[in-house]
């Protein structure tokens, strides 16, 4: 065995504690023949010894609390990215209804023309809607962007969407659903803002979903 | 421990900062330990070793707790450290030694605040001899002598600490015993 390259080597794998049983066995037999390395062997482990020997070094006085006082302030501020990275439900529900009120709004910004649902006999002269006094209309009425002038009568609901009730006789002021109730069977609706536009959606959408279950 | 300190960065994370006082407690001498020994004076050591719990608290959400939160935390400051022996400018310090004098640093020139025992003199002499050899190594081969033997890591903890293969953590820690086997041989 060569002294300064495979001893030293094998030395060095015994102090990280790799040394098989075989390599311990050829260390153990050099050193026992080896004076110099021997002595470098002993060197070796006196220098670790010593190193180890200078000890722990405590942290001085009052460390703990002097880092606590430089620590950044406490977040308050949420972080919204982990929040909404946490609650995948809730952010899918957010989104939804995101989505879908702007597409309400945007529908409710755009659409200026009047239209009426489907119903025969109707008059329509600028922008309003006119139920002749000899006519009864059948089913739900619904009018969008216009008023509406009811002579006949309605069997079924209205609902008013952006628009108003109008009347030829200015002192009986029809100002309420309950006036308007005179003319109609069922039940009276009147949409004149943004958020009863949404509103009337919702549940518009609500009752389709189960009105579907039902029929 | 480690569910103690695991349990603990939960809390920190979630927003209470007053349990990361447990955590630096539990830690801090570690910490300034591996800082003191490397850097070699005491109060760069503590600027070093807070500057590290700092970064660990400001980074935490970066950690992955099924890591070992030692091997981080260690590895910020011996970052740290060595980025500061690098950017270290040549700089006069109590434990330097006084040029033409022999053995003799600033302390000396100071006045004991008191008479120390003559074995405990011996006993402090020899170690701050014995730290003044370890400072004298590269940084390189420092850094793994003061993981491996003050702190008592593994060698695949080293690596990871450090970052380097280990293989090459071995080869420095043989290069650093070499090193340290020839200073000390006369002690």
């Amino acid at each position: 065995m060569k002294c300064n390259k495979e001893a030293v080597m094998l030395m060095h794998k015994y102090l990280d504690g790799e040394l098989d049983r075989d390599e311990e066995r050829r260390l153990r037999d050099h050193l026992q023949a080896c004076p110099s390395c021997q002595n470098h062997f002993h060197e070796l482990k006196r220098s670790i010894t010593l190193i180890k020997n200078t000890g722990p070094v405590a942290a001085p006085e009052g460390f703990t609390s002097n880092v606590m006082a430089n620590l950044p302030k406490e977040r308050k501020r949420k972080n919204y990215a982990k929040m909404l990275q946490r609650h995948p439900i809730l952010t899918s529900a957010a989104i939804f209804f995101i989505l879908m009120f702007s597409g309400i709004f945007s529908a409710w910004n755009q659409d200026h023309q009047v239209t009426v649902s489907k119903q025969e006999n109707l008059i329509i002269q600028s922008n309003t809607v006119i139920v002749p006094e000899d006519v009864t209309v059948n089913g739900d009425l619904v009018v969008r962007n216009g008023d509406l002038k009811v002579e006949g009568k309605i069997d079924g609901d209205i609902t008013l969407i952006n628009g108003d009730f109008v009347t030829d006789d200015p002192e009986n002021e029809l100002a309420n659903g309950e006036n308007y109730q005179a003319y109609a069977s069922g039940e009276v609706h009147e949409v004149n803002q943004v958020f009863e536009w949404m509103w009337y959606n919702t549940k518009k959408f609500v009752s389709d979903i189960f009105s579907t279950d039902s029929d | 421990m480690e569910t103690m300190i695991k349990k603990k960065i939960k809390e920190v994370k979630k927003g209470d900062q007053s349990a990361y006082e447990d955590i630096v407690s539990f830690y801090q001498n570690k910490v300034y330990h591996i800082c003191y020994r490397m850097i070699g004076n005491s109060y760069e050591a503590e600027d070093l070793a807070q500057e590290a719990f700092i970064r660990a608290y400001t980074n935490l959400s970066s950690f992955d707790e099924r890591r070992k939160f030692s091997t981080w935390l260690y590895r910020i400051a011996t970052n740290l450290t060595i980025d500061r022996i690098r950017k270290k400018k040549p700089d006069y310090y109590l434990d330097a030694e006084v040029k033409g004098t022999e053995g003799l640093d600033m302390y000396s020139q100071l006045a004991a605040e008191q008479a120390l025992p003559e074995e405990e003199v011996e006993s402090l002499e020899l170690q701050s001899y014995i730290h003044r050899e370890i400072l004298a190594l590269p940084p390189k081969y420092r850094s793994v002598i003061v993981l491996r033997y003050l702190d008592e890591l593994a060698l695949q903890e080293i690596s990871d600490v450090l970052d380097i293969p280990i293989g090459t953590v071995k080869t420095r820690i043989h290069r650093g015993r070499e090193a340290l086997r020839k200073r000390l041989r006369h002690v």
